[in-house]
C-alpha cells in the first residue's frame, strides 16, 4: 500500500507512460470513448427525464378527470342510454367518502364538448373563445400563472358572483392593443360584461386549457346561463402518495351509485388519469436512463478491456525492458504493481479527460435545445454516476491490469532478457 | 567472494536433457578480475546466469559473500541482485525511453534511493565512465562504447559487491573494447570483484585471471599478468 502513495512510483509510471506516447493515447482514446458515450447518454437521458418533469410541472401529476356520458345498461327501470349528468352536490359526497382525495374543482364549460365558444366583444375588437366556470380550488391541480397585478378568482368572487374574468394571453393579444394594461377594463362575454382581473399565462408544456380560454366565476356562470347544479368535468386531484388509478374507479364507482347506474356499466362516466400518463413517460425517461447506463456501462468495459489487451501487447514488448528491471533488483511484486497502476493511471487520464468531454458535449447540447420546444433541460450527470463511473474504472483497470502483469512476472528474467 | 562446489546444471529440451554445467569447482576472492573463457556453447553465460541468481543450478552449492544461495523465491533473489550485483551486458541492455542518468538510476530506484540522491549519484559515475555531457540523453543517441559505459555506470551505481559481464566487449571494436576495459580496470583497482566472460584473448589477457570452459568443466584456471588498456586507447 505504501508503494501506491510513493513518490517515486508515480514518477516511474508517469516516465513509462509519458515515454510511450503511441501506445498511451492509443491506449486512452477506448476508455475516453466508452466514458465519453457514458456520459453523453446518461446526461441526455437525464435531460430528457427533466425536461418531462418540466412538462408536468403546472399540473398535480396525481390527478385526474372524470365527466358524465350515458349509461350503456339498463338498471333499477332506467332505460340504456341515460345522459348522465353530474352536479355539485357529488362534490361532496366524493370528498366525504374518499379520503384519498386531496381537491375536487368542478368546472363547467362552454366551449369545449362541442358546445360553441362565445363571442366575446372589446371595443372595435372580437373573438369567439371558449369559457370556463371555476372555482378558486382549481388552482391547486393545475397551477396558473397570472401576470404580475392580475388574480385567479377567489372566494368573494365565488360568493358574490361577479362578473369578473380571468383572460388568457391569446385573448389580450386579440382584444386589446400593445402595451395596454388589460387589468380592470371591461370585456363583453356574450351579452354581459365583465371586469378583467387576470391574465393568466399559457404554462409550458402539459395544460388543461388553451391560452385563450376565459375563466369567469362557477356560481356566475350557473346564474347568467341558467345551469343550476350542474357541472360538466370534476378535476380531482388526489394526495401524493396515493394510487390514482384506484381513486379513479372509486370514484367512478360511487358516481354510478349516486346517479343509480348500473355498477357494472363503464360507460357511464368517462374519466382520464394523468397519473398513469405521467407514469408511462417518466418510465420512459426512466428506461432511457437505464438504457444509457448499460450502454455507458458496456462502452467502458471494451475501452478497459481495449486497455488490458494493448498493456498486454506492451507487455511482451517490454520483456526484455522488464527482464533487465528485474535482473537490476525489481521484486515481481514490484514489476506487477508498475503494470497495474499503469492501467490504473491511463484509465483514469482517460476517464477524466472523458467526463471533462462529455459535459463539454453536454452543455453545447444544452444551450442548442435551450429555446427549443422539446422536453429536454439541463442535462446533468448526477454526481454519484460520473463517482460510479471512475470507482468502476479503476476497479476494471486494475482487474484488467493483473492480466498482463501476471504474464510479465510469469516468466523468468532470464528468459526475458534473452527475448530479443 | 564466490565460492562454488560442484555445481550442474543440466537444460530440459522435450525428452533430451542437455547438461550443460557438469561439476564446477571455483572460487573468487574480493578484489578479483577474472576472465571466463571457452568456446561458443560450453557454458559460460549459464555459469554467469547462476552467479548472478538469473537461472537456478540443479546441484552444488553457491555461497556468496558467506551467503548461501538456495532456494530463493523471485523476490529474495531480486533482492539479492540488489545489493550483491552488477550486471553489464553484451547488448547493453539500456532502457530506450529513459536517459543515460535514468537508466544509471533505476538500480536506486529499486534500493528506494531518495529522487534527488538518485540524480546526484547518477551523475557521479556517469561522470567516472566520462559521459556526464551525455546524461540527458537517450540511448538512441549514443554509440555503442557509449552505451557500454552508461551500462557500465548502470551497474556501479547500485555499488554491488560483484559486477557480472557477460561480452561486454562482443559488440564493440577493438578501440572502443579497450576503453571499456581500461574503464573495468579502473573499476577493479578500487578494489571492485569483476567476472567476465570473453572470447578474444587480448580482452582476456587484461584480467588478471583466466578460466577456461571445456565441456562444462573447467579445463585451465591460471592467474596472469595484467595488461593495461590504457597503452591502447
Ligand atoms: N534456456 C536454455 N534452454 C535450453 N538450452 C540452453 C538454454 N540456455 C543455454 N542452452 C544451451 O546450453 C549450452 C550453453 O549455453 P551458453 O549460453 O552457456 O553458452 P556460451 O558458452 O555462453 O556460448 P556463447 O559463447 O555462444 O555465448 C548451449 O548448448 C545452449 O544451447
Ligand atoms: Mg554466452
Amino acid at each position: 500500500m505504501k508503494f501506491i502513495f510513493d513518490r517515486n512510483t508515480w514518477q516511474e509510471i508517469f516516465g513509462s507512460i509519458s515515454k510511450n506516447k503511441t501506445r498511451t493515447i492509443i491506449t486512452i482514446v477506448g476508455v475516453l470513448w466508452g466514458i465519453f458515450i457514458y456520459i453523453a447518454l446518461s446526461g441526455a437521458a437525464k435531460g430528457m427525464d427533466n425536461g418531462f418533469e418540466k412538462v408536468f410541472e403546472s399540473v398535480s401529476m396525481n390527478s385526474m378527470f372524470v365527466w358524465g356520458q350515458s349509461t350503456s345498461m339498463p338498471y333499477e327501470g332506467f332505460k340504456t342510454g341515460r345522459p348522465m349528468q353530474l352536479k355539485l352536490s357529488d362534490v361532496t359526497t366524493l370528498e366525504n367518502r374518499i379520503p384519498e382525495i386531496q381537491n375536487i374543482a368542478p368546472r363547467i364549460t362552454l366551449g369545449n364538448f362541442g358546445s360553441d365558444p362565445v363571442f366575446t366583444v372589446r371595443g372595435q375588437k372580437s373573438g369567439s373563445y371558449p369559457v370556463n366556470g371555476d372555482y378558486p380550488v382549481y388552482t391547486r391541480i393545475a397551477t396558473k400563472k397570472i401576470f404580475d397585478g392580475g388574480r385567479f378568482i377567489n372566494d368573494e368572487d365565488i360568493a358574490q358572483a361577479r362578473k369578473v374574468c380571468v383572460i388568457g394571453e391569446r385573448n389580450l393579444q386579440e382584444l386589446f392593443e400593445k402595451d395596454e394594461d388589460p387589468i380592470g377594463q371591461f370585456i363583453r362575454i356574450g351579452d354581459v360584461y365583465f371586469q378583467v382581473v387576470g391574465v393568466h399565462k399559457l404554462s409550458q408544456g402539459v395544460s388543461f386549457d388553451n391560452d385563450n380560454a376565459i375563466f369567469i366565476p362557477f356560481t356566475t356562470f350557473r346564474k347568467l346561463y341558467n345551469t343550476g347544479e350542474n357541472v360538466d368535468y370534476f378535476c380531482i386531484a388526489a394526495y401524493d402518495d396515493v394510487d390514482v388509478v384506484q381513486v379513479e374507479k372509486d370514484v367512478k364507482s360511487l358516481l354510478r351509485n349516486i346517479h343509480r347506474v348500473n355498477p357494472e356499466d363503464e360507460r357511464a362516466f368517462g374519466s382520464f388519469n394523468l397519473g398513469e400518463m405521467f407514469t408511462k413517460v417518466s418510465g420512459f425517461a426512466k428506461g432511457m436512463t437505464f438504457l444509457s447506463l448499460v450502454v455507458g456501462i458496456a462502452t467502458i468495459l471494451a475501452g478497459v478491456i481495449g486497455i488490458g489487451n494493448i498493456l498486454l501487447i506492451s507487455v511482451k514488448e517490454r520483456t526484455k525492458e522488464l527482464g533487465v528491471r528485474r535482473a537490476l533488483g525489481a521484486t515481481p511484486k514490484e514489476v506487477r504493481s508498475q503494470i497495474i497502476l499503469e492501467s490504473v493511471f491511463l484509465t483514469m487520464i482517460a476517464g477524466v479527460m472523458g467526463i471533462i468531454l462529455g459535459a463539454g458535449v453536454l452543455s453545447i447540447i444544452n444551450s442548442l435545445t435551450k429555446d427549443l420546444d422539446f422536453p429536454y433541460t439541463n442535462p446533468t450527470v448526477p454526481i454519484p454516476y460520473v463517482l460510479g463511473a471512475l470507482l468502476i474504472m479503476v476497479v476494471l483497470g486494475t482487474l484488467i491490469g493483473l492480466i498482463p502483469a501476471q504474464r510479465a512476472v510469469s516468466i523468468k528474467p532470464i528468459d526475458a532478457l534473452r527475448e530479443e | 567472494m564466490i565460492e562454488i562446489k560442484n555445481l550442474h546444471k543440466s537444460y530440459q529440451m522435450g525428452k533430451n536433457s542437455l547438461h550443460v554445467l557438469k561439476g564446477i569447482n571455483f572460487s573468487v576472492e574480493e578484489g578479483e578480475l577474472v576472465a571466463i573463457m571457452g568456446s561458443s556453447g560450453s557454458g559460460k553465460s549459464t555459469l554467469l546466469n547462476i552467479l548472478g541468481m538469473l537461472d537456478e543450478l540443479d546441484e552444488g552449492s553457491y555461497t556468496l559473500d558467506g551467503v548461501p544461495i538456495k532456494n530463493l523465491n523471485e523476490t529474495k533473489a531480486a533482492q539479492y541482485r540488489n545489493k550483491f550485483l552488477g550486471f553489464i551486458f553484451q547488448s547493453f541492455n539500456l532502457i530506450n525511453y529513459k536517459t543515460a542518468a535514468e537508466n544509471v538510476a533505476l538500480p536506486l530506484y529499486y534500493q528506494r534511493v531518495g529522487r534527488k540522491e538518485r540524480q546526484e549519484k547518477a551523475l557521479k559515475y556517469l561522470e567516472q565512465v566520462g559521459l556526464k555531457e551525455w546524461a540527458t540523453h537517450l540511448p538512441s543517441e549514443l554509440s555503442g562504447g557509449q552505451k557500454q559505459r552508461v551500462a557500465i555506470a548502470r551497474a556501479m551505481a547500485a555499488e554491488p559487491k560483484v559486477l557480472l559481464a557477460d561480452e561486454p566487449t562482443g559488440a564493440l571494436d577493438s578501440k572502443t573494447s579497450y576503453e571499456v576495459m581500461d574503464l573495468i580496470q579502473k573499476i577493479n583497482d578500487e578494489g571492485n570483484t569483476i567476472l567476465l566472460v570473453t572470447h578474444e584473448e587480448d580482452i582476456a589477457h587484461m584480467c588478471k585471471r583466466i578460466v577456461h570452459l571445456k565441456d562444462g568443466v573447467i579445463v585451465e584456471d591460471k592467474k596472469v599478468d595484467q595488461v593495461r588498456a590504457e597503452q591502447y586507447v
